[in-house]
């Protein structure tokens, strides 16, 4: 931490500014409280019409949000300058910190140690602590679901790495490097969501005989194969699912290993190609092994987010057919059938998964003097 | 763009490139076209899934479902085979232009009150005196570990309780819990950095605490905070998990991820309304994307996980 430093000035306070600033914090707090009410009242707006009062609608919450946000800090700030020198030294630094503490306390704090709670208190009447564990490792669809995590985990973050890799890797010897990314990195702002939808229509498949609009039976027809039905043939669909997840991710391994790979010294390579190595044997035994460090934040980085992929599967097979991962099918117990107890369950299992993950991955940050 | 796009990613000068790739001239040359045809292969291929996408948006419903989108290769500049008409229907039929908005009035104030927060924080946790400051320094950027899947079921239970399902103002406070770890630990790493000399003189010149924050962390930290917000608002813009818990499906209040992954289910064939609606909910993020994507890179380059 940083040496904190104190103002040696301290504003004089006067009656009338008290007066002023309580009158003024007064206002803010029942304005925001009014526009609150607007936000969730069915009938304030429903007189403008559909479209303007959708419009007055967003302007209003977003005010709201943005400029309210800030009046509360000002406001509070202000209130806390007129206390005592001493009193206004010891109580400012948590007006700047304690917000962020309430909010991260109250939504991950507490509810992360509620869950852990209920996976173990909400059972059946009459069961043991680990009838939801239980419940989970026995449950043969749970089990699918394990090990399609576990087939996401492996090549997921592998193929991204691979692509991000070569693509770097190669765009480093050309002109137009920067063009180029533009495209890897596209998909990199993309939803889930949206990148299902693009994907499904890639995979559309259409009876044989007739037109394929999809564009990869498309190819497969036109070299003479059968459609296939990418996301309904097991295991096939898994692994069309997983190249979403690459398509998605690859620019950011790009991104990641090109400034890596541009920090490799030139001498470096220059020594090797002296000494007689090829290109190949230059990249795989000279520049990889110094951006190994960052290879693993890719892997790792990727990993934890392949561990929570849900909106993917989700939207194109909702995990049926065989495609069900832990984050899907946890979403589908809490909110589909309510069964908040499995589902507090699978969200600690979730949790233990990321946590060595996350662990390599802050050693390896360690190791290369970030964040530390 | 192309300036843009070139301090997004530093290029060396072509003599630079020269020394990198080695060999003699000739043989450089050879192997320039290898690697000039493998990039090629790769960009297309990354590209041609959001080219059909778009493509097809603009088809009309017939010809989407009867022949490949890339059939419009053969005459191209045809533009009678080309129509707004699905973007029209998913914006009024299909309710798409109400989650446009309600995506606005969820990712914009999403966005600003986790930065303004995070950043009161890290200025907190880096330049001011009190007790507990590392615990709860460590606390906060411990909780980086957690997925916010552990916070759903409790969360779920308390919005029921109170009413707050469904609510914007809940979900902005869910994307600013979940978003703040990550935001508090890139901010504190670049507010903390900045020059001591600078805040002696403004105390000196009579400057509170909380006026040399607002007159110059946040004008000198400009870069972190803008890394942050195009990060938190691609993140919330995109996000379907968070929004179909504490939002739902009602189209009061829907976003656009949530309106297109019900359009799935209730129109999966229709992939004239499919294409255009997805479309549109990629437009804002590749607006920002391509126009802010130098601050992008350098989140990403800060070193970024995200619970």
């Amino acid at each position: 931490m940083s040496e904190a430093l104190e103002p040696r000035v301290q504003q004089k306070t006067s009656a009338v500014a008290v007066v002023r600033d309580l009158v003024v914090a007064a206002g803010v707090v029942i304005l925001i409280w009014l526009g609150l009410r607007l936000l969730r009242s069915e009938t304030a707006l429903s007189g403008l019409g559909p479209f303007t009062g959708k419009l007055i609608q967003a302007l209003v919450a977003i005010a709201l949000g943005v400029v309210g946000i800030w009046a509360l800090f000002i406001v509070v700030n202000s209130l806390v300058e007129h206390l005592p020198a001493r009193a206004t030294t010891a109580i400012r630094p948590f007006v700047f910190v304690l917000p962020a503490i309430a909010v991260v306390s109250l939504y991950l704090v507490f509810p992360a140690v509620g869950t852990i709670i209920q996976s173990f208190t909400e059972v059946p009447e009459g069961e043991g602590l680990f009838f939801n564990y239980a419940q989970a490792f026995s449950d043969p669809k749970l089990q699918l679901a394990l090990r399609n995590n576990a087939i996401w985990l492996i090549l997921a973050p592998a193929g991204a790495l691979f692509i991000g890799l070569t693509f770097a890797a190669l765009v480093d010897r050309i002109k137009r490097e920067a063009l180029a990314k533009v495209f890897i990195f596209l998909p990199l702002c993309i939803s889930g969501a949206g990148a299902a939808v693009i994907w499904r229509f890639v995979y559309e498949w259409r009876p044989p005989g007739t037109p394929q609009i999809g564009f990869l039976n498309a190819i497969v027809t036109a070299l003479g194969g059968e459609p296939i039905p990418w996301l309904q043939q097991i295991p096939t669909n898994t692994l069309a699912l997983i190249v979403v997840m690459i398509w998605l991710q690859a620019g950011f391994a790009m991104v990641i290993l090109s400034a890596a790979i541009k920090g490799v010294p030139t001498e470096m390579i220059e020594a090797a190609r002296i000494d007689g190595a090829g290109e190949l044997a230059i990249f795989t035994r000279v520049v990889m092994p110094s951006i190994r460090g960052s290879m693993i934040t890719v892997f790792t980085t990727i990993a934890i987010a392949v561990l929570k992929v849900f909106d993917i599967v989700y939207v194109t097979t909702n995990g049926n057919f065989d495609t069900d991962v832990i984050a899907n099918r946890m979403f589908n117990e809490m909110f589909r059938f309510r069964n908040f107890g499995f589902a507090t369950a699978l969200s600690v299992i979730l949790f233990l998964a990321v946590v060595p993950i996350m662990v390599i991955n802050v050693r390896n940050l360690r190791r290369q003097g970030i964040g530390s | 763009m192309t300036a843009e796009a070139t301090e997004a990613f530093p290029s060396r000068t072509a003599a630079d490139t020269a020394v990198r790739s080695g060999g003699t001239p000739g043989k450089r040359e050879s192997r320039g076209l290898l690697v000039r045809a493998l990039v090629l292969i790769i960009a297309v291929a990354w590209t041609v899934p959001t080219a059909g996408l778009l493509i097809s948006s603009l088809r009309t419903e017939s010809s989407v479902s009867s022949t490949g989108w890339w059939t419009v290769f053969a005459h191209p500049f045809e533009f009678t085979q080309y129509t707004l008409a699905n973007y029209e229907r998913v914006l009024t039929a299909e309710g798409l232009f109400d989650a446009f908005i309600n995506s606005l009035i969820v990712t914009i104030p999403a966005t600003v009150i986790p930065i303004t927060l995070a950043a009161f924080a890290a200025y907190g946790f880096a330049w001011t005196k009190f007790r507990g400051r590392s615990f709860l320094f460590a606390m906060v950027v411990g909780l980086l570990v957690i997925p916010l899947q552990m916070s759903l079921v409790p969360l779920l239970r308390i919005y029921g309780e109170f009413d707050l399902v469904g609510s914007f103002v809940g979900v902005w406070l869910a994307h600013t819990g979940f978003g703040l770890p990550l935001a508090i630990y890139l901010l504190y790493n670049y507010i903390s950095q900045l020059p001591k000399d600078i805040f002696e003189s403004a105390y000196i010149d009579g400057a509170t605490p909380f006026t040399a924050f607002t007159r110059l962390v946040i004008p000198l930290s400009f870069p972190a905070l803008a890394s942050f917000a195009i990060f938190q608002f691609l993140w919330v813009w995109n996000d379907l998990l968070v929004s179909l818990v504490f939002l739902g499906t009602n189209p009061d209040v829907a976003v656009l991820t949530a309106r297109v992954s019900q359009l799935v289910g209730s129109r999966g064939a229709a992939w004239h309304l499919l294409t255009a609606g997805a479309f549109i909910s990629m437009i804002v993020p590749l607006i920002v994307f391509l126009s802010l994507q130098r601050f992008f890179v350098r989140g990403l380059l800060a070193g970024s996980v995200k619970g």
